[in-house]
């Protein structure tokens, strides 16, 4: 072969997800203009309706982790700590919060929203967030109250979110003074339905040895899912990125040139060093094949029925990765370490996502107990860039990788 | 008054006072969070008690939780792996906070005591559905204490715990309203301990002792002095000596939105209504922790009309490092007192926090500005 192997491993649907989500983004940006509503929602949240309902879904997380890519976090960062919060506080909502102030970032800020949607499935950060955005922007807020299910989905918990989720229906049809389209409904649940087994799908491609991507591509690719899940665009393109990948792990096309040690990635990326970090494992012949953070948007397609899209999402949202009690995260761990076939587990102990992170030393100690692999525990944060040493990072890998390769020979 | 010295007692050694509670024949089930619904905990049988930081070293909490979880909950949870809280016998834990919902799991998951449950309550209280699910889940539990106890609780039960939970509240009330009246005629070391006593201590005893500390406070009434008038807001405050710190640099504490304070004792359960409903409806209708939603503006409404009600000069945000929900209203609370003319402060607390000697600089400084 000709190619030079730099070409080779690029993976050449990343062009067209950029082209997608700038257009999402320009729809978004212009919607006022095309008497469209906007609703900013929490990733976790079920954006099904909003689409059915033609109101363009905005994600402050999504631009949250723009802020980070584009290293545009710790200014940011500083500023909301100007306006009074914490330097403690969660970065995604720091950022979000000085960008709506200042209108900055790498797309000027987000559209102005003409509605909330709050779901508290992945932290209750979120709901004091979006508290702070409804009172900034006086704009009406939504709270999908999903319950903690520590042990298990009570009757008690599936009761209630099954009415909040008739109340987020009401709630939208006062916003948009239509009535709910049943039978668009329907089809926007089979989509999102649809696209969630393909994301599925995609990440199951990295089981494969070598991995055709990884976990810093899927934290690239993820983008689509989260949203623009329930459209046809999303669906469209996954079939386009799971064709690539197959045809990458026939012709044996890896992500990581020599492939040799494979990890899983638990917790956010840390935004503002994907590439710094994808490199150095590579230096090590070592692919985050998994990570825990991005099959989060298709970990709870099992609740989903979807021939009875809406009475199903209540436990489809609430019970998801971050919404489960600890131990119950550890089993999912346990499950990505088996079935991805990983040597090591590397954590980041995220300063920004406290639900996230509590808990993650005591994941790390069943993991070690019953798997063996090394774990590895990095202090960061995913916006912040003040919470990260680099030099301490990169001693910590080399050391961790030494060991790795040592229990491999 | 003699009474103090036993809240004050009944602060410094709670084992103690949960092995005589023991001994006369009640277990005891401690609690992390405002919203533990004691009434119930009580009917059962059982002997609900506040758990609080001993403030030792971070040793074997370390291997758990890392070191930007509060000290509240890192703490408690040292005192736990150390075997400082053998004493119970179970623990409740109400959905709260991110760093509550976890230390729930590692508790669990670590489990050492017989009885643990969480009580995951909504995090909404102003819609009609979350107040039904608020019911269901004080229902659910009261069975789950019926199949610890072996023993049913009667709505009698429930009433007899609840006037008793209401005669603290009265009581706690009644001393708060003449401490503001008569700012100075009670500590607010002692304040405070009263309050915290009352979390720890036997219920009836704490309602005894307490009627005994207004009969005494009835009969002493000092002319208001020039202290400046000041009202705390935050979540836990534990630290004694920051309300001695307060006072010497010329203040008096007229009144608080603290977890460790009002917030725990504001307002009655209804005592003529289903008790169940007039629990769960006591927790929509009471000061709100920050955790929770009552609506956009609830807290600094309640916060903006504590300030005129109770005549302050300025309130002290007492804000624990790392506490998400209080840090995130700090802004928009100080916001609403700006607007109104009133002066505050934010003083970053931690229980582990050994000098306060800038927390006294700062204060001063404050109150001068009062």
């Amino acid at each position: 072969m000709s190619e030079k192997p730099v070409d080779k491993t690029k993976i050449r649907s990343a062009k067209k997800m950029r082209d997608l989500m700038t257009t999402y983004y320009l729809d978004a940006l212009s919607a006022q203009q095309n008497n469209k509503q906007v609703a900013w929602i929490t990733s976790g949240g079920p954006v099904e309706p909003l689409v059915a309902m033609d109101i363009i879904p905005v994600y402050p997380e999504n631009h949250g982790a723009m802020i980070g890519s584009a290293k545009m976090g710790e200014d940011l960062c500083g500023k909301a700590e100007d306006m009074g919060y914490s330097s403690d506080l969660c970065s995604y909502a720091r950022t979000d919060i000085a960008c709506s102030v200042v209108k900055g970032g790498p797309i000027g800020g987000l559209p102005k929203p003409d509605m909330l949607i709050c779901c508290n499935n992945i932290c209750g950060t979120v709901l004091k967030w979006y508290e702070v955005q409804a009172r900034f922007y006086n704009v009406p807020l939504f709270i999908l109250d999903t319950p903690v299910c520590h042990t298990g989905y009570s009757p008690e918990i599936a009761e209630y979110v099954r009415t909040q989720v008739d109340e987020y229906i009401v709630f939208l049809e006062n916003m948009t003074k239509r009535k709910l389209d049943h039978d668009k409904m329907t089809q926007v649940g089979k989509l999102s339905f649809e696209a969630q087994h393909l994301w599925q799908k995609v990440l199951n491609t990295t089981a494969h040895k070598p991995s055709p991507m990884s976990a810093f591509d899927a934290f690239f690719f993820l983008a689509l899912i989260v949203t623009l899940r329930g459209t046809r665009t999303v669906v469209d393109f996954y079939k386009e990125l799971i064709a690539e990948m197959e045809q990458r792990i026939t012709e044996g096309i890896s992500v990581v040139p020599n492939e040799k040690y494979r990890l899983l990635w638990d917790n956010l990326p840390v935004w503002y060093q994907l590439k710094w970090l994808s490199s150095k494992f590579s230096q090590h012949n070592a692919c985050l094949v998994a990570d825990t953070y991005t099959s989060a948007w298709c970990g709870a397609i099992k609740y989903i029925d979807e021939n009875n899209f809406l009475d199903s999402i209540g436990q489809a949202y609430t019970r998801i990765y971050l919404n489960i009690g600890v131990d119950q995260m550890a089993q999912e761990v346990l499950d990505m370490i088996r079935f991805y076939d990983v040597n090591g587990l590397v954590m980041h102990s995220n300063r920004s996502c406290k639900p996230y992170s509590f808990g993650q030393m005591d994941i790390m100690n069943i993991v070690r107990k019953k798997t063996g692999i090394p774990v590895l525990m990095i202090e960061a944060d995913m916006v912040d860039p003040r919470s990260f040493s680099q030099s301490q990072v990169e001693n910590r890998i080399d050391a961790f990788m030494e060991i790795i390769k040592q229990r491999e020979k | 008054m003699k009474e103090i010295d036993r809240f004050h007692a009944a602060v410094n050694d709670s084992r103690a006072t949960a092995l005589n509670i023991h001994r006369a024949g009640r277990k005891t089930i401690g609690y992390l969070c405002s919203y533990a619904p004691e009434e119930i905990i009580h009917a059962a049988g059982f002997h609900p008690m506040r758990l609080f930081s001993s403030k030792h070293e971070i040793i074997l909490a370390e291997n758990h939780l890392q070191s930007y979880c509060c000290s509240l909950v890192r703490g408690i949870l040292e005192d736990s792996l150390a075997g400082r809280l053998d004493f119970l016998d179970g623990t409740v834990f109400p959905h709260t906070c991110d760093s509550m919902q976890r230390l729930s799991d590692i508790w669990r998951m670590n489990g050492k005591y017989r009885f643990f449950v969480d009580l995951v309550l909504p995090a909404k209280l102003n819609t009609k559905s979350a107040a039904i699910y608020m019911e269901k889940v004080l229902a659910r539990f009261k069975e789950d204490l019926e199949a610890a106890s072996g023993k049913k609780i009667t709505d009698t039960d429930l009433s007899d715990a609840i006037v008793l939970c209401n005669r603290i509240r009265k009581h706690l009330f009644f001393v708060y309203e003449w401490n503001f009246r008569h700012p100075g005629v009670i500590r607010g070391a002692d304040l405070y301990a009263l309050v915290k006593g009352a979390m720890i201590m036997d219920k009836k005893e704490a309602a005894d002792l307490l009627a005994g500390v207004v009969s005494s406070l009835e009969q002493s009434a000092p002319p208001a002095g020039k202290a400046k008038r000041l009202i705390l807001s935050g979540s836990v405050c534990d630290t004694p000596d920051i309300f001695d710190a307060v006072e010497k640099a010329g203040g008096a504490i007229v009144g608080d939105d603290l977890c460790t304070g009002r917030r725990w004792f504001d307002g009655l359960v209804a005592e003529d209504a289903p008790p169940l409903s007039g629990i769960a409806q006591r927790y929509g209708n009471r000061m709100t922790c920050p955790a929770k939603h009552a609506g956009l503006t609830a807290r600094a409404d309640t916060l903006v009309s504590l300030v005129r009600e109770h005549k302050a000069d300025g309130v002290a945000f007492l804000l624990l490092k790392f506490c998400d929900p209080h840090a995130f209203d700090y802004p928009y609370l100080k916001q609403a007192l700006d607007k109104q003319g009133i002066k505050s402060m934010a003083f970053e607390m931690d229980d582990q926090q050994s000098s306060h000697g800038q927390f006294s600089t700062r204060m001063e400084t404050f109150i001068h500005m009062l």
